[in-house]
């Protein structure tokens, strides 16, 4: 019985885990389907989770009585809003002004850790001190199980014992797996990244493609960071730099599923359990857990690796990716 | 006005750049019902023109009207091929507009805005609608990349009826078709006009212009120079005015005489990367002194033969090239070598590729720094500057290559002059075996007459110049040998001054008898 | 005619590629696009602390090269320490150059320079008892090669089956923060610390020594060597050209006998080890200690001052200095109105997208909608 909640600790801590990096890696996914290569995405989780702290803690601050469900879509709407002008201005600089992706990305990156932080830090300085923020009401209304189901022994603590984000996460990641596959749009969208020109060609266009594809992408992206202030970390704030590492591992994410939504939904399990991991292996000390935490990366190197072996066409990172599209280009 | 025109162009314009003027006040009217050939040498602004219908460029200046409604012209203004489709306006370009990845059906449903679900069966069966109407083949399921380029090209043109095109553009669509291919390609666009649509043809191939259109627009550099009913028109009318003047082609041919082996090439054979053989068990020799002319369609093996000869390209077992040095009794084994081994042996080999800019210069330099692709090695650590630089203003005074100076990257100048520096440069290397792709490709007729009296002086001074070229009556005017390939097969050596046209014509299309029957 | 006319649809703006542009003029539009984030910046701090930016500007100035005093000198320790992290800087980005300018990403240069870091730190707390002579010779020749084995394993797999380089150089990087996290754990120093402390801190082995008495000379000596060096090898060597033509076109290379495989990989060589240096001379002649903040991102924001400078080396030593300057200069703003060090980040972030803007107009030019065509 010992071993088997052990198991389930590991499994639980695997899939909270998992959420934060699968709403990056989705999000990355449809930015990168339609040519985009978005090195930003560390960036628009800071700026998703900042932003919907930030909200929130003067909501809550300024009305006597929080309503736990204006909490939660002034929380979801600064996440995904904040994130998606990030990714405005991405692709503002890219499209439009046709700098270069993974340069934008970068600086995109930059900036958006430093607006996180520098507002982290102010917000913390106002509650009195570092990690004394605190957005209860919301946090509460994020970190909500599903009642009866999630206390159903075993299989319910398993399936059922998650805030539900968890569940939209993998909502998100199906519908977009359904949305590349069955729709036109998503056909299209796929066509822009694989081959602009020829989109461009059967009238397709290519720039609000790319436009629509990016903004929305670090949108669902900036959610990761929102389930990460207000879930994974309880509603506080620390400058602790692990929206970034998270943030890369999405993207690290993004290769490991060659670019399917649906491999990023166990895939990021698979990431969190890789993480979580040393935790449970007997005779690790502190040094060799942090060799421990090097296994996601590895392992997606090796994908990456084996990808480019088998050279099957299908699994391709898309074919126009990193790449400005130019019409009149001769 | 006149309703039997569907679509006019008006005193068009289009630039690129300061210098390059792709269309100059170009009018030209398309008729309902008729198939148009737009025929011009290689830059003359004919997918330049087009791409304006397609939405692909926009005018400088001008004007576009149409006949939409069936009540007369109305000015139209094109952005995007959005635009063009609404139109009922498609254009099947040389470099077809296919995702890879996809899917037939994917392609055809590609930009489509109805219902946002998308039923790939319906979409299949209206494509096979398609096809029975007109007499097409194209397998619903199949992914591009493994298709034959003519099954691409079907693809793409029921893709433009799909989308309800009236207006047919087809950039010069039998250039990578075999005979055959071809024929069936004619006979859908004659069931395609039976239908009403109207169809324009870019072309160079004077023939096929006869066989097919009702009537042929001329363009030469960017100017309309006139349109004429094909019934009263010969290849020779066409040829006046697609050139200006009657062109017969005087290159001086000398007799060759001294001649010596130089490349001696046993059974080469090649694989591409689709497993398919690309050269098949080819022999030949290439004698100093001479001009040794490749025909062939394209894609038939051209590029793989000089490749393998510059160390470029793998080689299946058996293949074998000799090159005999001329002071040298003993053949030297060029075959398992790579292309500095190549040069480190001595063999001096010059060669003009077919991509100039893509692999015989590096765009971004000047004329000085491309010059020291050849030569860079020399210095010790340090590249030597000099002699590149002086052959580079040697270059530009022998040859008039017209740049700003020897610095400036040459893929701002022009296809002649980046021509004229990259031939420029094979030859100063004082080669004994010389080859050139499709040298002069896209080049002015004076250009293309420097290129001749280069390459006959060379053959004078015994170097063995091996021509791949597409223009016959070149081939026949320039070669001492004509060698044809079919299908990476050596399918016949003719003597360029007893053959004829239609000799070479067949040995490029039809593969003699006893090859036929191994294969 | 004139009544179809109305349909005329022409779009307001056409986009087309400048043959060339008068570098003044290009000069102008990069130093009016700094001037212009510098003006929003002002503003967003204005709009933070409410006081005039030009009180901000002029602490940012101080922070970076000293406070203005009536006894004040250039070279104070300020300048020094801006001086020392332009050089840090300048280092990761020349090392980045020659892959850059082969058109190879090498996006991996923060985990370049954790294990040149690693590898000097280990040298200076194993070997310290050498004499200092061999001692330095070990510590550069170790971070070289330490930083050259970082990226040889994505060039390989780039030369040989052409695995996409910008992506596994991305996940080298997070390899290496592990690995740095492994030896801070084993040298840690304090026990419980979690940090490996200063090494060596009284007989300073391993330490850059001052010259002519200034602690951080031997940091400019270094990297201006390096700097000048990688300039001339670019500009006027075999090796150097051999890249420029790789990098305009694989398949020119080839015609030229130029053996792309050996070249891409021997070129990531090159730019791991100098990287893979720059960790040398952050530990070295730095920070004298080592942790996964080592690099610090340097190894990103390279990327961004190697791509701005278009490869040529001594550009970078500009942009470098300004990233610098704006670094210390937004945390001097930070300490002095009481705001965090983040604020560096922040206003880096928004004059870096200012600068990539920029670029579109030095490379294209708009072509607006003329009036005349619609009078006509």
């Amino acid at each position: 019985m010992g071993n088997m909640n052990t198991l389930l600790q590991l499994l639980q801590s695997s899939i909270a885990f998992g959420t934060i990096i699968m709403f990056g890696a989705v999000g990355e996914i449809i930015t990168e389907k339609a040519g985009n290569l978005n090195l930003g995405i560390p960036g628009v989780m800071y700026l998703g989770a900042i932003s919907s702290l930030v909200g929130v803690f003067f909501y809550e601050k300024n009305v006597a009585d929080p309503n736990p469900f204006v909490c939660a879509v002034i929380a979801i709407l600064c996440a995904f809003l904040a994130a998606a002008l990030g990714g405005l201005l991405f692709s503002f600089l890219t499209i439009t002004l046709r700098a270069n992706q993974n340069v934008t990305g970068l600086t995109l990156t930059i900036f958006g850790s430093g607006v996180a932080n520098f507002f982290g830090g102010l917000l913390n300085g106002f509650s009195g001190g570092v990690g004394q923020i605190r957005v209860e009401t919301t946090s509460k209304v994020f970190m909500a199980k599903i009642p009866f189901l999630s206390e159903l022994g075993v299989v319910g603590k398993l399936l059922f014992s998650y805030g539900w984000l968890v569940y939209v996460a993998i909502i998100i990641a199906v519908l977009s797996q359904w949305f590349f596959n069955k729709t036109r749009t998503g056909l299209n969208l796929r066509a822009v990244g694989e081959n602009p020109a020829t989109a461009d060609a059967a009238g397709i266009n290519v720039t609000l493609y790319r436009y629509l594809a990016t903004c929305i992408g670090t949108g669902i992206a900036g959610l990761g960071g929102l389930y990460y202030v207000m879930d994974y970390t309880k509603g506080t704030w620390a400058n602790d730099g692990t929206i970034e590492n998270l943030g890369w591992l999405a993207v690290a994410l993004v290769i490991f599923a060659i670019w399917r939504p649906k491999n990023a939904i166990w895939g990021a399990y698979l990431f969190g359990l890789l993480f979580w991991l040393y935790l449970y292996v007997p005779g690790l000390d502190r040094k060799t857990n942090e060799l421990f935490n090097m296994l996601p990366y590895v392992v997606t190197i090796i994908v990456l690796v084996f990808t480019s072996f088998r050279k099957k066409r299908e699994n391709q990172p898309p074919n126009a990716l990193g790449l400005a599209y130019f019409r009149e280009e001769r | 006005m006149q309703n039997n025109i569907a679509v006019k162009l008006q005193d068009i314009t289009k630039t690129f750049g300061k210098q390059v003027v792709a269309n100059k006040d170009v009018t030209l009217d398309i008729r309902k019902g008729e198939i148009l050939s737009l025929l011009g040498e290689n830059g003359s602004g004919k997918t330049t023109l087009m791409n304006m219908l397609a939405g692909i460029y926009f005018p400088d200046s001008g004007h576009i009207f149409m006949d939409t409604d069936g009540e007369g012209l109305k000015e139209v203004s094109i952005c995007s091929p959005k635009d063009a489709y609404a139109l009922g306006i498609g254009m099947i370009h040389q470099h077809f507009k296919l995702v890879d990845v996809f899917t037939a059906t994917e392609n055809v449903a590609l930009g489509l805005d109805k219902s946002i679900a998308f039923n790939k069966k319906q979409i299949a069966q209206d494509i096979k609608a398609i096809c029975d109407k007109y007499g097409f083949k194209v397998e619903a399921d199949k992914k591009v990349y493994n298709m034959s380029v003519s099954e691409k090209q079907t693809l793409e043109i029921v893709k433009a009826l799909y989308r309800g095109a009236n207006i047919l553009i087809l950039d010069e669509p039998t250039a990578v078709l075999t005979p055959q291919e071809t024929d069936m390609l004619f006979d859908v666009m004659r069931n395609m006009k039976a239908d009403g649509k109207s169809i324009i043809i870019i072309t160079h191939k004077l023939n096929e212009v006869l066989e097919i259109s009702d009537r042929v627009s001329i363009l030469r550099k960017g100017e309309y120079v006139g349109t004429v009913d094909t019934a009263d028109a010969t290849v020779s009318s066409l040829t006046e005015m697609m050139v200006g003047q009657k062109v017969t082609l005087e290159i001086d041919r000398k007799e060759p005489k001294d001649i010596k082996e130089r490349l001696v090439v046993k059974n080469l054979t090649c694989v591409n990367k689709y497993g398919v053989k690309a050269l098949d068990n080819v022999s030949f020799t290439a004698y100093g002194g001479e001009i040794l002319g490749i025909a062939g369609i394209s894609g038939s093996g051209q590029k793989e033969l000089l490749e393998a000869i510059a160390g470029l390209q793998d080689t299946v077992e058996n293949s074998s090239i000799e090159y005999i040095a001329p002071e040298a009794n003993t053949p030297s084994q060029l075959i398992g070598k790579t292309a500095l081994q190549i040069k480190n042996m001595g063999v001096a080999l010059s060669f003009v590729p077919e991509d100039r800019l893509g692999m015989g210069l590096v765009g971004t330099m000047g004329m000085s720094d491309n010059m020291m692709l050849r030569s860079y090695r020399k210095g010790f650590i340090f590249t030597e500057r000099k002699g590149p630089k002086s052959l580079a203003q040697k270059v530009k005074d022998d040859l008039e290559v017209v740049t700003p100076s020897i610095t400036t990257p040459v893929r701002k100048l022009s296809g002649g002059n980046v021509q004229k520096v990259l031939v420029g440069r094979e030859i100063a290397a004082e080669p004994t075996v010389l080859m050139t792709a499709y040298a002069v490709r896209g080049l002015d007729v004076n250009t293309s007459y420097t290129i001749y009296g280069l390459l006959n002086e060379q053959k004078e001074k015994g170097v063995a110049v091996i021509y791949v070229g597409e223009d016959l009556d070149v081939l026949l005017a320039l070669s001492d040998r004509i060698m044809v390939l079919c299908d990476g097969k050596l399918n016949g050596i003719v003597d360029a001054r007893t053959t004829t046209k239609e000799e070479i014509g067949l040995l490029m299309t039809h593969l003699r008898e006893e090859e036929n029957d191994n294969g | 005619m004139a009544n179809v006319a109305v349909h005329k649809r022409e779009p307001l703006v056409r986009i087309a590629k400048r043959d060339s542009m008068p570098l003044w003029q290009s000069i102008l539009i990069r130093v009016l696009s700094i001037v212009l984030a510098l003006v929003v910046c002002g503003v967003i701090i204005y709009m933070l602390i409410k006081v005039n930016p030009l009180e901000v500007y002029k602490s940012m100035v101080e922070g970076a090269f000293g406070a203005f005093k009536e006894d004040y000198k250039f070279f104070n320790r300020r300048t020094w320490i801006t001086i020392r992290d332009t050089m840090m800087l300048l280092c990761i980005a020349v090392g980045l150059a020659p892959a850059f300018k082969m058109r190879f990403w090498n996006i991996g240069a923060e985990g370049q320079i954790l294990v040149g870091g690693i590898a000097t730190a280990a040298c200076m707390i194993y070997l310290k008892n050498l004499p200092p002579v061999l001692l330095f010779i070990c510590m550069i020749g170790a971070s070289l090669l330490a930083g050259a084995l970082w990226s040889l394993l994505p060039a390989i797999f780039k030369a040989k089956w052409n695995t996409n380089e910008t992506l596994f150089t991305l996940m080298m990087n997070y390899v290496a923060i592990q690995l740095t996290s492994f030896f801070v754990a084993l040298w840690e120093n304090p026990f419980g610390s979690n940090t490996v402390g200063i090494i060596n801190p009284t007989g300073k082995e391993g330490w850059f020594p001052p010259v002519f008495g200034l602690d951080y000379l031997m940091n400019v000596i270094v990297v201006m060597t390096i700097t000048v060096g990688m300039f001339i090898y670019l500009k006027y060597s075999k090796q150097g050209y051999e890249i420029s033509v790789v990098g305009d076109s694989e398949n020119t290379a080839r015609y030229a006998g130029i053996n792309v495989k050996k070249v891409i990989i021997r070129t990531m060589l090159i730019s791991g080890a100098i990287c893979g240096l720059s960790g040398f001379v952050a530990v070295s002649g730095a920070s004298h200690t080592i942790s996964v903040n080592t690099a610090g991102g340097k190894g990103f924001t390279a990327i961004i001052v190697a791509w701005l400078a278009k490869f040529n080396t001594f550009t970078m030593i500009l942009i470098s200095l300004l990233l610098v300057f704006l670094d210390k200069g937004a945390i001097e703003i930070a300490s002095k109105y009481d705001l965090n060090d983040y604020v560096a980040s922040m206003i880096t972030g928004i004059i870096l997208f200012f600068i990539l803007g920029s670029e579109f107009f030095v490379n294209y030019r708009m072509i607006f909608r003329s009036k005349e065509k619609e009078v006509q």
